[in-house]
């Protein structure tokens, strides 16, 4: 409808695109070759997607033998290297690349910008990335080495030391771990770079930083996390390998090394990372929800505040990973301040996403559903660690399967709610088509429905005292119950991604076609053609306002009047 | 079986048990088969008890208020069939109302903080009482092994500790070692988990308030079995744990009739690995088993102390416990049966 005030003052260039004429080698070659950002964004995406499913049918495995106490289906080997795969896989393979998906496709088209600073940094990155996961993965194949041992690593996603060293850990499956998130690291450390990079230079006119719209700015703190964080898992990488080949004595307890030191340096960067995974699921939360209320985001300022103070108080908190650990007492109680203090900001987040809804014509489409769920269940999310700050309570509660129950609550709950909020929300401007609305409900109900009989369920197990890596628990403990509706809930997200996975397929074919702004959007990349073309916008926008599209909507209200 | 709605019946049956807790303060019965860490029954359990009832007040309080005003503006301003084409009006913020629900949450931290400070100081830094039983706990794979220093006693994978009252309490201090990889020492209904990490001995201390067997288990991945280093506390009154004290402190039996077995024991690999006090097997790998029948269980608390069980785990542990570190000795069936029979005398 509102196509007709589109697009920005000649944006759009009537070129013919001349895609149809080349053959699907061309075509492949032009994806292999590309440094184009939206081609490397929808790539990254299409890693993430990948293994999710890995990641998904690997913990779907682990919930069938969970699912009746006393099981012997799969062996405790292969069951701790399934976990270990699926915590590594969905934190450095599903919940990194998609950070760089979502921020190397729309960062540019949101700052009218027709690139990524450094579009050949880009591309490298991405290949990183992918090699590093395909380094992982390998170690099915290779990662028993010589020695017969296990053929992939084993040793949880944290991989504490001392289980790390040769002596507990022998074959090439540990390296390959070390190896896998040393390459993908590099990866993450060019993205990071390229974001920062891409957000302080390629602005388009009139776009000062606080113009910039929410999105963008929190993917740039999620940068400047990243490049603060990645560093000491590099250096504890490095370290590691050290250790186990040249006899650098850093984690080696039998020889005066330190098993706290590493905890030290994964956790300095594997509390931050949480930030980093959920800073995309705030980015599309603080798009989605104003376009759906038809209303300005709430306290833009504070928000952007918010953001800034979420990831400086971050970088203070990893120790709260220890409070079993045998710290001092003065030690642990600084960590639950910090920790706290992390709740008040992310509060005024909240805060503000209900107050932005606040007096709005809310329009309930798939994007808004998985926003509206991400609400609830951050907002649940955010208080299990609370409960997990209070210090004395997280020594029962560490290590248990409520602490499984709340981090899944962030890492589903809200990453990956929001992740398919984002996919249904800008799919129709990465492939002119819309997705299916029917398919999206019922990908939502069943993927809700699944979320909370499998993640509610899990707290009870902590409070009961489960704890988590076991393979298999004993029938007297009166879990069994409780784990089989786990994973039944399990099997329901299961059939609602495979829906999710219909949808996107069958829609890039036979959707509606969706036009340059479909969902009545304010922000540039709704006033260029869907799909964009490979330079964005034939002539450099200017803003004058947060929602530039807002203002040549309604002239006569524009939003540069209040800002 | 009919799990679905016994799951949700377990799920009332909690909130009704949280409910009761919440308006009685009332304490579990001693020992159950479910390790809650809702029903404790020794001080540092209590004490972390109450601070997350009211963690649990503060969060809950805080969800039902913003979880209810969301849900207020889900139903009251969502768009209507009969709405027109026109925006609603614009507002880009409040800085009054920004301010308040920046300095409430400012205020709860506070309480929440000092409340939560004051319990990591009274269960860590509680002073060691004259009358505390020290135990050293060493964490291997996949096994626990305990140490009464000042009894001269070695025992594993089953601890033995006295009853405390408010009239005569009798700690347990437990220093907490490892002898290879992180392990985590996690009774929910006696206290919070430490971890046992090499070369950083931690603490720990219980006073149970109820006798019987406790049930809890490694809470740290230390390796393939670690599904399996279950851990079993055994609170005995003051006699019984008097009794307990005197037999073990005893050397192992000696019987001639059976020194076929004792025979394999010491000239086959397993005196490598296991003490038997008071003979030429002094290894300490492997479980000290100068009292293995005063044991209830095998295996790190898995399978019960029958003749059948030591007899198949002496055959082959990994037909009971894959992973487990004790390899099969390949005895001859004899060898086994005869073995087998030394054991049974070591109580």
């Amino acid at each position: 409808m509102a196509d007709q005030t589109l697009p920005i003052h000649g944006s759009l260039d009537l070129t013919p695109p001349r895609e149809g004429e080349s053959t699907w080698l061309e075509t492949l070659h032009s994806w292999v070759i590309t440094v184009d950002h939206k081609k490397l964004g929808l790539m990254y995406m299409m890693l993430a997607i990948f293994f999710l499913l890995v990641g998904g049918a690997e913990v779907l495995l682990i919930r069938i033998q969970l699912a009746v106490p006393n099981n012997h289906l799969i062996s405790p080997q292969v069951f701790n290297r399934l976990f270990t795969m699926h915590g590594t896989t969905m934190v450095f393979l599903v919940g990194m690349p998609l950070v760089f998906a979502w921020a190397n496709y729309i960062i540019p088209l949101q700052i009218g910008a027709r690139d990524m600073a450094f579009p050949r940094l880009n591309a490298f990155s991405f290949w990183l990335t992918a090699f590093g996961a395909l380094l992982l993965y390998f170690s099915f194949l290779g990662g028993a080495g010589l020695y017969g041992m296990g053929n992939a690593p084993d040793v949880t996603w944290w991989a504490y030391a001392p289980l790390t060293a040769r002596a507990f850990s022998p074959g090439n499956a540990t390296d390959y771990w070390a190896l896998a998130l040393l390459v993908t690291g590099f990866g993450t450390l060019g993205g990071a770079i390229n974001i920062i990079a891409t957000t302080f230079s390629m602005r388009c006119k009139g776009m000062t930083l606080m113009r910039m719209p929410l999105f963008t700015w929190l993917l740039l703190v999620d940068s400047g996390l990243l490049l603060v964080t990645i560093t000491p898992l590099t250096a504890a990488q490095v370290m590691l390998l050290l250790d186990r080949y040249l006899g650098a004595h850093f984690f080696d307890t039998q020889a005066g090394g330190q098993a706290i030191l590493w905890m030290h340096f994964f956790w300095i960067f594997g509390h931050p990372e949480v930030y980093v995974l959920v800073f995309p699921a705030f980015a599309i939360a603080s798009e989605v929800i104003p376009v759906f209320s038809r209303k300005a985001i709430f306290g833009y300022p504070a928000m952007v505040a918010a953001g800034v103070g979420i990831g400086f108080v971050s970088l203070g908190v990893w120790a709260h990973h220890m409070f079993t650990v045998g710290m001092t007492s003065a030690g642990n109680a600084f960590f639950v301040l910090s920790t706290m203090l992390v709740g008040i900001p992310t509060g005024i987040k909240i805060f503000n996403w209900v107050a932005t809804m606040w007096g709005g014509k809310l329009r309930f489409a798939t994007p808004m559903l998985f926003s509206t769920a991400f609400l609830f269940q951050f907002l649940a999310a955010g208080l299990t660690g609370i409960m997990l700050s209070v210090a004395p309570w997280n020594w029962q509660l560490h290590g248990s399967y409520f602490v499984i129950a709340h981090f899944h609550y962030v890492l589903v709950g809200a990453i990956v709610f929001m992740v398919f909020a984002g996919i249904y929300y800008w799919f129709p401007k990465a492939t002119g088509r819309m997705m299916d609305e029917k398919l999206g409900k019922w990908h939502f109900w069943l993927f809700l429905i699944g979320f909370h009989v499998t993640f509610d369920t899990m707290h009870f197990l902590g409070f009961e005292g489960m704890p988590r890596w076991i393979y298999t628990y004993p029938a007297d403990r009166g879990w069994d119950h409780l784990n089989l509706v786990v994973s039944i809930g399990g099997l329901i997200q299961g059939v609602a991604v495979l829906i999710f996975a219909y949808n996107l397929v069958s829609s890039l074919f036979k959707g509606k076609i969706a036009g340059n702004d479909p969902w009545d959007a304010w922000t540039l990349e709704w006033s260029t053609a869907s799909p964009p073309p490979v330079y964005n916008f034939a002539t450099d926008p200017v803003v004058h306002s947060r929602r530039p599209l807002w203002d040549i909507k309604h002239p006569e209200d524009p939003d540069w009047k209040y800002e | 079986m009919l799990p679905g709605w016994l799951g949700v019946g377990r799920l009332t049956r909690f909130v009704f048990a949280a409910a009761l807790i919440l308006s009685s303060h009332a304490f579990a019965q001693g020992p159950q088969s479910t390790p809650s860490i809702f029903a404790p029954t020794s001080t540092p359990a209590i004490e972390i008890h109450h601070l997350s009832l009211f963690a649990l007040e503060i969060t809950g309080a805080i969800f039902l208020t913003v979880a209810g005003l969301l849900t207020y503006v889900i139903v009251r301003f969502r768009s209507k069939g009969t709405d027109d084409a026109s925006e609603p009006a614009q507002i880009y913020g409040s800085n009054q109302v920004e301010l308040a629900w920046t300095v409430i949450p400012v205020l709860i931290v506070v309480v929440l903080f000092l409340t939560t400070a004051r319990v990591i100081f009274a269960i860590q830094d509680a002073p060691k009482p004259q009358a505390a039983l020290e135990v050293t706990v060493v964490g291997h794979q996949f096994w626990w092994e305990y140490r009464y220093p000042k009894q001269g006693i070695v025992a594993a994978n089953e601890l033995h500790v006295p009853l405390s009252s408010a009239d005569n309490p009798t700690p347990t201090y437990l220093k907490l070692l490892s002898a290879d990889v992180d392990h985590s020492f996690w009774i929910p209904q006696l206290a919070g988990k430490t971890d046992l990490i090499p070369v950083h001995p931690n603490d720990l201390w219980i006073d149970p308030l109820q006798p019987g067997v406790y049930l809890g288990q490694c809470a740290q991945f230390c390796g393939v079995q670690h599904a399996n280093m279950l851990l079993r506390v055994y609170v005995d009154t003051p006699e019984q744990f008097a009794a307990w004290v005197a037999n073990q402190a005893k050397p192992g039996v000696q019987d001639s009739a059976l020194a076929a077995g004792r025979h394999v024991f010491e000239t086959q690999a397993c005196m490598n690995c296991h003490t038997v006090q008071g003979t030429v097997a002094t290894g300490r790998f492997g479980p000290d088993l100068t009292h293995l029948m005063s044991r209830d269980t095998l295996a790190s608390g898995m399978i019960l102390n029958t003749r059948d069980n030591l007899k198949q785990w002496v055959k082959d542990p990994n037909t009971i416990k894959p992973g487990s570190l004790m390899p099969a000795m390949q005895l001859s069936d004899d060898q086994l049966d005869q073995v087998t029979s030394y054991l049974e005398t070591l109580k």
